[in-house]
């Protein structure tokens, strides 16, 4: 009835999990009751939940990635606080078999559901904006999309407490993952949540895509898209490329686990080494998913606070392109110590080298756009300048790994860890949170406070520095990665500063979550509320709307003339809104629980083929699909805001305009 | 100013119900020619090989033309671009992984 599921699955052995679960339970039933005190539930679920406008789900994926965040560092800081106790022969305070659990899941959490989340809210606040529409071109398929990396985060979340989580790493490498060695849920869990957060992320790039080639406003050509755009098309081509491979990997580890097949064992023809060709040549092209749009962030943050336009536009455009299409050919360097020979090697590691051209061209960008301006040291330029110099150290130790023969001395040492997370918190984190500090204000109407944001930064910068630094001397000294004790005295000393940087960057995240506090409670200052719409005399269109924007975005369609098309306009005397009208009616999308319940049904499948519980697995199956038929006979998916009404929102945003320029 | 919110849904055609159909009765006819090469044993298993994976790429074809609309007419352009583009990745996928495991397997005397 229940297939494996039994109340042995419950890890009430393990005091960590249990305290978990009850501080879990203590703050989840807080937040529910806060909303049921305040009546909040209407609101929540008419607004939010089944909203299909871009921006309330951009603001979910941020909260998503936000928890996420949460999730991953306490991982982190508890793997850390492992290895400065693990130390001769202290077993320290996790088991391996907890232990491998955690780090498995902080690798898995931070790449699916920190980064990925992070990357589609900014997308799906900033790129409708930016080119000028009302809504993405799928705005169902936005919100169904959420939902399913909503239920992907969950099943890893319900792993803690139901059962266990993948032991494995975050790509389960078979033969380990394999029914043979890991025969519990772990793997399954891995599996499932991935599939189908996969399925939110590949519709996620068909959406960004479309929406970016078909609904650019008149007059917006290609080469006169915003850099951030630019990214976002780009991440979004690399996802539809390279997230069927993963679930192609990920289908093929599933078939031997669940029906005894034969593609990775060790036994039956199998061979692991195709699963780590083929998740690789997804991991690559996903590393650089994850970086393009923070590349695109600070090319729109160092303009504005440079007071000068992007230097090297196209250069730009044409370094982000071939780094898309350099990213497909770099796959073998993860594994240059599998066995292949110089050939393979030779020209995986020279393709490597080559990416790091384009990467350098836009560092230049960067800098000369700096040059000569007048910069305003805002905290997003903080993040700017310290992503600049962090992620060229990152990328100079990259290169060095790039070399197949240092490459057997590095290859899964700490000094590779010290690596990724060098570009990955340099790159990825420095550049998102950048792009959360700079469209704050857009999506609410209100500036994040500058205070504490700053405090943020610097205790993320130098906590890293202290948390990394050490693991580059470490992997020179002989330590790989994933040990769970070890013995060597020389070490000691540098995890205990690792664990001092772990310190500081949780500073940091408390610094971010004050500030957001702070933010709120001071939202209606006069100092920080965005009556404008352009907080920081910006360039692009995203900008020219209110703050936060009208659900419609735009009553008028802008029609764009030139590059930093709202900067050119402000510079001319043209009004972007056009403001006064004629106003027309708006046609826009209507919201649908049908995307929360495909969400619903899917984390009963999940859950259901995880533990073997097959009729659940079918409900929900079933269930999945008669509401996308559902959905799909459904007629009555739009409506239109009448032009009274529009001429009324903006007419009242005319009003505080020049009520501004009076004072 | 209604019809801007559409721009994404347009498109020069859908298909009819003859062309759906032409396609589907091409698509068995391809599928059932497929079973019946490898079940009849007719040729050499080098030549089913062949048979089949001609088959196959005929497949793909009339599934492209007939269930997806593509076709090299101008307003198709972004289509065949990123069919193009795919193509291009596939190919990086499928050659780069034969070089690869045929190199490791060389190199490592696995056969």
């Amino acid at each position: 009835m229940l297939g494996r599921l039994s109340l042995e699955a419950l890890p009430l052995d393990v005091p960590i999990l249990v305290g978990t679960f009850i501080g879990v339970a203590i703050v989840g039933i807080a937040v529910l009751g806060l909303i049921t005190y305040y009546g909040k539930w209407g609101y929540l679920w008419k607004e939010w939940l089944i909203s299909v406008d871009h921006k309330r789900l951009a603001v979910m994926y941020v909260v998503l990635a936000l928890v996420a965040l949460f999730r991953g560092f306490a991982d982190a800081i508890m793997m850390r606080t492992q290895l400065a106790l693990a130390y001769n022969g202290n077993p320290g305070y996790l088991p391996p078999h907890h232990y491998d659990q955690i780090f498995s899941a902080h690798g898995t959490i931070m790449i699916f559901f920190l980064a990925m989340a992070f990357m589609t809210g900014l997308f799906n606040l900033v790129v409708p904006l930016q080119i000028g529409a009302r809504d993405v071109a799928f705005p169902f398929l936005n919100n169904f999309s959420f939902w399913m990396t909503a239920v992907g985060f969950i099943l890893v979340n319900v792993s803690l407490f139901i059962g266990e989580f993948s032991q494995c790493g975050w790509l389960a490498y078979p033969p380990l993952s394999e029914a043979q060695f890991s025969p519990g849920v772990g793997v399954d869990y891995y599996l499932v949540a991935l599939q189908i957060a996969g399925v939110g992320t590949l519709l996620t790039g068909v959406n960004f895509f479309v929406t970016i080639i078909k609904m650019r406003a008149p007059g917006m050509g290609l080469m006169k898209m915003p850099v951030f755009t630019w990214t976002a098309l780009c991440a979004s081509i690399l996802i539809m490329v390279a997230f069927p491979v993963l679930t192609v990997a990920l289908a093929l580890l599933g078939l031997d686990r669940y029906l005894g097949m034969h593609f990775f064992t060790n036994d039956g023809g199998g061979n692991q080494m195709l699963y780590l060709s083929l998740i690789w040549s997804w991991g690559h092209p996903e590393v650089y998913i994850l970086i393009l749009p923070a590349f695109g962030v600070f090319s729109e943050v160092v303009p504005a606070f440079s007071r000068k336009p992007l230097f090297g536009y196209t250069a730009m455009v044409y370094a982000t392109c071939a780094i898309l299409v350099l990213s497909l050919v770099v796959w073998v360097h993860h594994f240059f110590t599998m066995g292949a020979g110089p050939d393979v090697n030779a020209f995986f590691g020279i393709m490597t080298m080559i990416i790091s051209i384009p990467t350098g061209v836009k560092l230049f960008n960067w800098m000369l756009t700096i040059y000569k301006g007048r910069v305003e040291y805002h905290s997003t330029m903080y993040w700017a300048i310290g992503f600049m110099i962090t992620f060229t150290i990152g990328g100079m130790t990259g290169v060095m790994m790039a070399i197949p023969a240092a490459d057997f001395v590095l290859h899964n040492s700490l000094f590779l860890i010290a690596h990724f997370h060098n570009v990955i918190i340099g790159g990825v984190y420095f550049g998102y949170v950048c792009g959360m500090n700079f469209w704050f204000p857009k999506a609410f109407g209100f500036k994040l406070n500058e205070t504490w944001g700053k405090a943020a930064f610097w205790f993320w910068c130098i906590g890293f520095y202290f948390a990394f630094t050490p693991l580059y001397v470490l992997g020179f000294e002989g330590m790989t990665r994933r040990m769970n004790h070890y013995s060597n005295p020389d070490w000691y000393p540098w995890l205990l500063v690792a664990e001092v940087g772990a310190v500081m960057i949780l500073l940091g995240i408390v610094c971010q979550l004050t500030q957001l506090y702070v933010s709120i409670r001071d939202r209606n200052l006069p100092q920080n509320v965005d009556v404008t719409g352009d907080p920081w005399d910006a360039r692009a269109l995203e900008w020219s709307t209110s703050s936060p924007p009208p659900v419609y975005n735009f009553a008028i369609i802008p029609h764009v003339h030139e590059l930093d098309a709202f900067y050119h306009n402000k510079e001319n005397g043209i009004d972007t809104r056009s403001a006064g009208g004629p106003y027309a009616p708006v046609h826009m999308p209507k919201n649908t629980s049908a995307g929360i319940f495909c969400g619903l049904f899917s984390l009963i499948l999940g859950f259901a083929l995880v533990w073997h519980i097959w009729w659940a697995a079918a409900l929900g199956l079933v269930g999945l699909i008669a509401t996308v038929i559902a959905r799909s006979a459904d007629k009555d998916i739009d409506y239109y805001i009448p032009a009274e009404e529009v001429a009324r929102i903006e007419n009242e945003h005319s009003r505080k305009l020049m009520a501004q320029a009076a004072e | 100013m209604s019809t801007e919110h559409s721009a994404a849904h347009d498109s020069a055609s859908h298909g009819s119900v003859s062309s759906y159909v032409t396609g589907f009765i091409l698509a068995v006819i391809l599928t059932v020619a497929a079973f019946g090469v490898a079940f009849s044993h007719a040729l050499s298993p080098s030549g089913t090989l062949m048979a089949i994976t001609v088959l196959a790429v005929i497949q793909v074809l009339v599934h492209l033309h007939y269930f997806l609309h593509m076709s090299v007419s101008p307003e198709k352009r972004w289509d065949n671009q990123v069919f193009i583009f795919t193509g291009l990745f596939v190919f990086i996928l499928i050659v780069g992984t034969i070089f690869i495991m045929v190199n490791t397997s060389t190199n490592m005397m696995s056969r």
